[in-house]
């Protein structure tokens, strides 16, 4: 028992100086341009079918599970706008996070920890330059900008696949839909949920790469990085989601 | 005897220990410009880490070490930087970017380090891959090559800054006698053409013969004998007799 809570806080004091030498990275030029674009490619644009799936199949769940739920206290004009708020506040983000969470972390921890047993992270050291700069800030980066788009993206997949689900069911113009489900959305509804997954990005970015960084013990070491990179993402986004909702309402109520 | 202050390797009462185990008891030693030690010794004697702590990528527990004059545990990072782009390391498993080609791969630390413009990091890195015998394949990956061909690589790549301190661990481990002797003539080559101050850790007597002028033999954290190979033949040390007979 004292050996995991030593283990523990240990985790956390090694977190705190990753994160010291990873924030000294990502402030202090030279900055890793190249680098940083073909992150922004291999964490964004390849993650956006996945995350395009996710979001409609969202959208599709949504409609089929409250259709015959509003029915039931006559309330069925609501349809549109429950599936939009439902999405575009929670569902949207949460999902692109978690899906994020699984496939990039997993691949950022797999592919740091590779690096990592067959000493490339060392190789790059021993080069002059910085591990840091150019393997985990340009990550964490990309991760933190890519997350709201691929939110947006999700998004939209959602609100086209809810409206889709729910006009197979008793059919109803798409504008009328959307026109329907947008009716109250403000700034408040929309802007703080998309954001907030920047924070998701971060959270992403600096735990997968931390995982991969501190990696020990060949393939298996490896495996290991990569299983608990998608744990721990996941659950800090979990976390985070928890606080960073409570703040939304309350600095936009 | 000259003196040590000159030497571009200078190190005294190293001491490492990872956990309870001592990996590094107090070693004295100095490497002369222009000069070949070879670190010889049983696998798990600390002859990686003395490596990764002449480079920095390890903090001693005690005891100096200074490269090109400078306390390389007391160096701030920019620092130690400006020392670490005069050094080439290659490493036991070459360590090349596998996510880059084998060009790229020798490119990398030129696009970093020098005002060089793409057309003349790729002539330059061609004409490195050329000094070691690599004409062609440069699109190729790392993991689409031979074991051979990757420490080839990670010579040309070791070369890129011009260093003036070289390091090899185990640069002939794991390959055929062949390329083994190959690679160690490749090693001599360019540290003849360059005028490099080389540390070679190997437990292999035969490569080490052909590139060391000096050898170290090194058991349980500390340095039994230190010369010539003759003085090693010579030594009286039961370890040594032993580990040279086995090796022979």
């Amino acid at each position: 028992m004292a050996t995991l809570a030593v283990s523990f806080f240990e985790w956390f004091g090694e977190l705190g100086l990753f994160c010291k030498r990873l924030a000294h990275a990502i402030l202090v030029p030279p900055y890793e341009g190249r680098e940083l674009l073909r992150q922004l490619d291999s964490i964004g644009a390849k993650s956006l079918p996945l995350v395009a799936m996710a979001g409609a199949a969202t959208g599709v769940v949504l409609s089929l599970q409250t259709h015959d739920s509003l029915a039931r206290f006559g309330a069925k004009s609501m349809l549109p706008a429950v599936i939009i708020f439902s999405i575009i506040k929670e569902s949207g983000p949460i999902i692109t996070a978690l899906i994020v969470s699984g496939r990039v972390g997993a691949g950022i921890g797999a592919e740091l920890g590779s690096m990592k047993v067959t000493e490339q992270i060392d190789a790059m050291e021993v080069s002059a330059v910085d591990p840091y700069k150019f393997l985990a800030a340009t990550r964490v980066i990309a991760c933190m900008a890519m997350l709201p788009l691929l939110t947006v993206a999700a998004n939209f997949c959602g609100v086209v696949m809810g409206w889709v689900s729910t006009t197979l069911a008793q059919p109803v113009s798409f504008r009328y839909f959307l026109e329907s489900g947008l009716k109250g959305v403000t700034f408040n509804d929309y802007i703080p949920p998309t954001l907030k997954t920047a924070v998701f990005g971060l959270i992403i970015g600096v735990v997968a790469s931390f995982q991969g960084m501190r990696t020990q013990g060949g393939t298996e070491g490896v495996g290991r990085s990569a299983t608990s990179a998608v744990v721990i993402c996941s659950l800090f986004v979990i976390l985070a989601d928890v606080l960073l909702v409570r703040l939304i309402l309350v600095l936009f109520p | 005897m000259r003196k040590n202050e000159d030497a571009p390797i200078v190190i005294e009462d190293l001491r490492k220990s990872f956990g309870e185990q001592k990996v590094l008891n107090g070693i004295d030693l100095a490497v002369h410009s222009g000069k070949t030690l070879a670190v010889l010794g049983r696998s798990g004697t600390g002859k990686s880490v003395l490596l990764k702590l002449i480079v920095g990528l390890q903090k001693p527990d005690a005891g100096s070490i200074r490269v090109l004059g400078q306390e390389i545990a007391k160096l701030d990072p920019d620092r130690l930087n400006d020392v670490r782009k005069k050094i080439g390391f290659l490493f036991q498993s070459a360590a090349l970017y596998d996510s880059l080609t084998v060009e790229e791969n020798v490119a990398f630390p030129l696009a970093r380090h020098s005002s060089m413009s793409e057309a003349e990091r790729k002539s330059r890195a061609r004409e490195l891959l050329s000094a070691v015998g690599m004409e062609s394949g440069l699109e190729k990956l790392p993991s689409q090559i031979s074991g051979g061909m990757q420490k080839r690589v990670g010579l040309a790549r070791a070369l890129a800054l011009d260093p003036v301190i070289l390091l090899f661990d185990e640069p002939t481990a794991g390959l055929d006698p062949i390329t083994a002797a190959e690679i160690g003539r490749l090693i001599v080559e360019q540290q003849k053409q360059r005028n490099i101050t080389s540390v070679v850790v190997t437990h292999e007597i035969h490569s080490a013969k052909l590139f060391a002028d000096r050898f170290v033999l090194m058991n349980e954290g500390k340095i039994l004998a230190d010369g010539a190979f003759e003085d090693l033949r010579k030594s009286r040390d039961t370890f040594v007799a032993e580990f040279l007979r086995e090796a022979a």
